[in-house]
């Protein structure tokens, strides 16, 4: 067994350590990624994952398909949970505590993240019932509290002028972009402090994405945005921070000007330039 | 190339083809065969046909068998003559007896035919008189057969149908002459006192059934008191006391609607009709007695059309008589929507639930597949096993338990301690709820996880996550369970003949008296209907025709449930239809 996994490691790719640029941290990580592995099964997904995420910044993950930047992401809030035969160590800090400790309460954990998906997945409900969905499911009931919180979460995601005549129309009946408003509306509605997007512009043309880009240029400052992207110009747009990952593992982390002009690992530059990914 | 070529080209192209085409077509005709093809493609066609036939059979007789047929007044060769409505034909060997009695012609007819005959049934009615309702006329018997006019089809309370004449009319002691009074006066009359019968039944039925009801309460209490106190003890003695009164005045209450009654009823008795058969033999009776009388070869197209639909209206909207084989089945229509009803109520939250441990919350290991295919087998059990299993463990077992602890006072006459209702609806849950689990654990896994994801990241634990989301995108799949297994539920009678359902059930499962559902008691089936009617009963010859109507409106029930199921469903369907990106 252990043979095997050696032979294999031979054979591996060799990886020099993590290049790490300056990321402003100056209140304190938002997020502290700290020698973080994780392995499906048998087969490691995450290999010693250092990373500080900056509060009230936009962070990049980048990098080519299947290196890890889901995988990452999902365990950010502990989506990974539902996976099976899931095995992890190392420690990831949220205001100063292990969010992978025994005990932790993970429903109260995933209240302050929103988490925006791949695909817009709106539930089969009135747009209003899907925004204040957050606050039902926490029991509140006040009409007023959740009226204020749903316009305020439309404002937040810029669906408000579209949306605010049809609240109580079904959210399937929207477009494919302002349904993605429409999820950050309901990812923001309970005021989280971190929002984590995987890739949530891939299912939509450029104009819905443009106004998505514009949305998380505005978010950023009041939520600690980490967003998984695999367009380049996108990351260098909207982040301040990019992490560049491959084969599960950080190669390069740092100021988001740095690793597109000035890398300091080849494959960074390669991947940035569009020589591979 | 300039386009007129080019269409040139194309056209030669095409008569290319085609000559290639044909001669392919013509040259192989084994090769193009293909006989499993064929074969395939036959015993599907067989199938349809099969099923298609099947239908339009049902449906044919059922359809046809209100329609009012004339009547047939056959002389036969020794002079005797026969009066009844031609029902169908048939050929048969004639008994050697039998031909040796026959005269010289008529021997020589058969004999020519190869000791064949073809004889004629004739639904001659009258049972009270004859002890049959029906006669098998050989051909070679009838010296002729006529449709005159002035004979009447009867159909009676009692006794089934009459074939005959009016041979006189009594209106309030009043003898009327008949031949000065029109089918439209008589029918008039008849359907006065129809509606004198039909007082008489109500208070019959209804209200010193609502007495009865009551005096019997009062009974129930006082055994009650009787159980709890002891025969001796001063609280029985003062419930006794108070029970008195009460149960004299409900007795005053009966005999005054006893009174009622009788004089309605002597009312009635001065309303008579006298029948003659056609051998002249006479029956007289009251004429509210008579359901619909009609001059079977006098009637016009409209007038048929009307007792068509009147004998609809009877049969969907009444009880049942003479031992079910005429009247209506409106206690068994409601016996089973109610039944089935009660089955979807039972077997939806159970099926589901099961599902739901099953696909979410248990660890899918040997332990959960093994359950599975446990549930799985179970949709292959015989019905009537579920049906013994129904009568040994819900009536026998927990009902007489139930009994015991909470109708004492009714004891020895069980409550739910024998076949009802509810036992039967649960046998027939017990019956369907794998359809129902397997159902919605398909719906369930067909529920994107995106949906999950997306509510569990919101914060919602898994429970919310299931209620909120999982469930109501998965509602139209459970639907479709439902309805499977209502379609199952609606049509088993096998068990149900162990565990509740009756030949004629006094009391309906739902009337006017608290707690209005009565779940204990028995109850009328459309499917034990059929096979009563058509092999049990006193006559099936008679019943027969029934046997169609009855199953044209067993089939009509069920697709109309369905129907409402799926619509109900396609309405969730269209709620939870992906918008368009
Ligand atoms: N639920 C899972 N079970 C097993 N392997 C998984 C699972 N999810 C992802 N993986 C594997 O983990 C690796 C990283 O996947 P992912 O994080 O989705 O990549 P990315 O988002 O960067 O394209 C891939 O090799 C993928 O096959
Ligand atoms: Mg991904």
């Amino acid at each position: 067994m252990n043979a095997v996994l050696a032979r294999k490691k031979d054979q591996a790719p060799q990886f020099e350590p993590t290049a790490y640029h300056i990321v402003e941290t100056p209140e304190g990580a938002a997020l502290d990624i700290q020698k973080f592995n994780l392995w499906y099964g048998e087969a490691q997904a995450l290999f010693d994952i250092d990373m500080k995420i900056q509060k009230g910044a936009v962070t990049a993950l980048i990098g080519p398909s299947g290196c890890g930047k889901s995988t990452l992401l999902r365990c950010l809030n502990r989506m990974n949970d539902l996976v099976d035969d899931l095995t992890i160590t190392g420690k990831i800090m949220v205001g100063g505590e292990d969010i992978y400790r025994t005990g932790i309460d993970v429903i109260a954990l995933r209240k302050r993240m929103g988490m925006v998906f791949q695909k817009p997945n709106p539930f089969a409900m009135s747009i209003y019932d899907n925004v204040v969905y957050p606050l039902r499911v926490d029991g509140v009931t006040n009409r007023k509290v959740l009226d204020e919180t749903c316009e305020r979460a439309l404002k937040g995601s810029a669906l408000w002028d579209e949306a605010k005549d049809r609240l109580k129309e079904s959210a399937l009946g929207l477009s494919g972009g302002q349904q993605q408003r429409l999820c950050i509306a309901r990812a923001i509605a309970s005021d989280p402090e971190v929002l984590l997007m995987d890739e949530p512009c891939s299912a939509l043309d450029p104009i819905a994405t443009a106004k998505i880009e514009e949305l998380i240029d505005e978010l950023k400052g009041h939520y600690t945005i980490v967003i998984v992207t695999h367009n380049m110009q996108q990351a260098a747009r909207v982040s301040q921070n990019t992490a560049f990952m491959y084969l599960g593992r950080l190669i390069e982390y740092g100021n988001t000007e740095t690793i597109f002009q000035n890398p300091k690992q080849k494959r960074t530059s390669d991947y940035v330039t569009g020589r591979f990914g | 190339m300039s386009i007129a070529t080019m269409g040139k080209d194309k056209a030669e192209a095409q008569a290319a083809t085609k000559g290639r085409a044909v001669r392919k077509y013509t040259a192989d005709i084994s090769a193009v065969g293909e006989p499993w093809l064929w074969a395939l493609g036959g015993a599907l066609a067989i199938g349809i046909i099969l099923i298609a036939g099947f239908l339009f059979m049902i449906f044919w007789n059922g359809v046809a068998t209100f329609w009012p047929q004339p009547i047939h007044v056959v002389t036969l060769a020794n002079g005797q003559m026969v009066a009844g409505e031609p029902t169908r034909e048939s050929t048969y060997r004639v008994g050697p007896e039998l031909l040796a009695s026959l005269s010289p012609e008529a021997r020589a007819e058969v004999e020519g035919n190869g000791g064949y005959a073809d004889r004629v049934l004739y639904r001659t009615g009258n049972y009270d008189l004859y002890n049959e309702d029906f006669r098998w006329v050989s051909r070679f018997d009838v010296a002729s057969v006529e449709a005159p006019s002035g004979f009447y089809l009867f159909e009676r309370q009692e006794w089934g149908r009459f074939v005959g004449k009016i041979a006189g009319l009594t209106l309030d002691e009043d003898r009327k002459d008949i031949s000065s009074l029109s089918y439209d006066e008589i029918r008039r009359h008849q359907a006065e006192a129809r509606k004198r019968w039909d007082a008489i039944r109500y208070i019959e039925k209804s209200e010193i059934g609502r007495v009865n009801h009551y005096i019997e309460q009062e009974r129930l209490k006082l055994r009650k008191a009787e159980l709890r106190y002891g025969v001796d003890s001063p609280l029985y003695a003062s419930a006794a006391a108070e029970a008195e009164p009460r149960i004299a005045e409900l007795q005053r209450e009966f005999a005054a609607l006893a009174d009622r009654a009788a004089t309605l009823k002597a009312e009635d008795a001065r309303y008579r009709i006298m029948l003659e058969e056609i051998g002249g033999r006479t029956k007289e009776t009251n004429l509210s007695q008579i359901v619909r009388l009609y001059p079977a070869n006098d009637v016009s197209g409209p007038q048929k059309i009307g007792i068509y639909l009147s004998r609809w209206g009877e049969f969907l909207g009444s009880e049942p008589r003479e031992a079910n084989t005429e009247g209506g089945v409106l206690p068994a229509i409601f016996g089973t929507v109610v039944m089935t009803l009660i089955m979807v109520v039972i077997v939806a939250p159970f099926g589901v639930i099961t599902a739901l441990y099953l696909r979410e919350y248990a660890t899918q290991g040997k332990l959960v597949a093994a359950v599975r295919i446990a549930v799985n087998n179970l949709a292959g059990v015989p019905s009537i096993v579920y049906g013994v299993f129904g009568v040994g463990f819900f009536a026998y077992t927990m009902g007489a338990s139930i009994d015991q602890l909470f109708y004492p006072e009714r004891l020895p006459s069980p409550t739910f301690g024998t076949g009802g209702i509810l036992w039967a609806a649960l046998t027939l849950a017990l019956l369907t709820v794998p359809v129902v689990i397997v159902a919605s654990e398909e719906a369930l896994a067909a529920v994107p996880r995106s949906m999950r994801e997306g509510s569990l990241a919101c914060g919602a634990s898994k429970w919310q996550t299931i209620r909120y989301v999982v469930l109501p995108r998965a509602l139209p799949g459970v639907m479709t369970g439902l309805i499977l297994a209502m379609a199952r539920g609606a049509g088993e009678v096998a068990p149900l003949m162990l565990i509740g359902v009756v030949k004629l059930a006094p009391e309906l499962p739902i009337d006017a008296f608290a707690p209005f559902i009565h779940l204990e008691r028995s109850f009328m089936h459309l499917g034990f209907h059929i096979f009563d009617v058509g092999f049990q009963s006193r006559n099936s010859e008679a019943g027969k025709p029934m046997v169609f109507v009855t199953t044209l409106l067993l089939l009509f029930l069920i697709v109309a449930m369905n129907s409402s199921a799926i619509y109900i469903r396609n309405r969730l369907k269209r709620k939870f239809a992906v918008g368009q990106f």
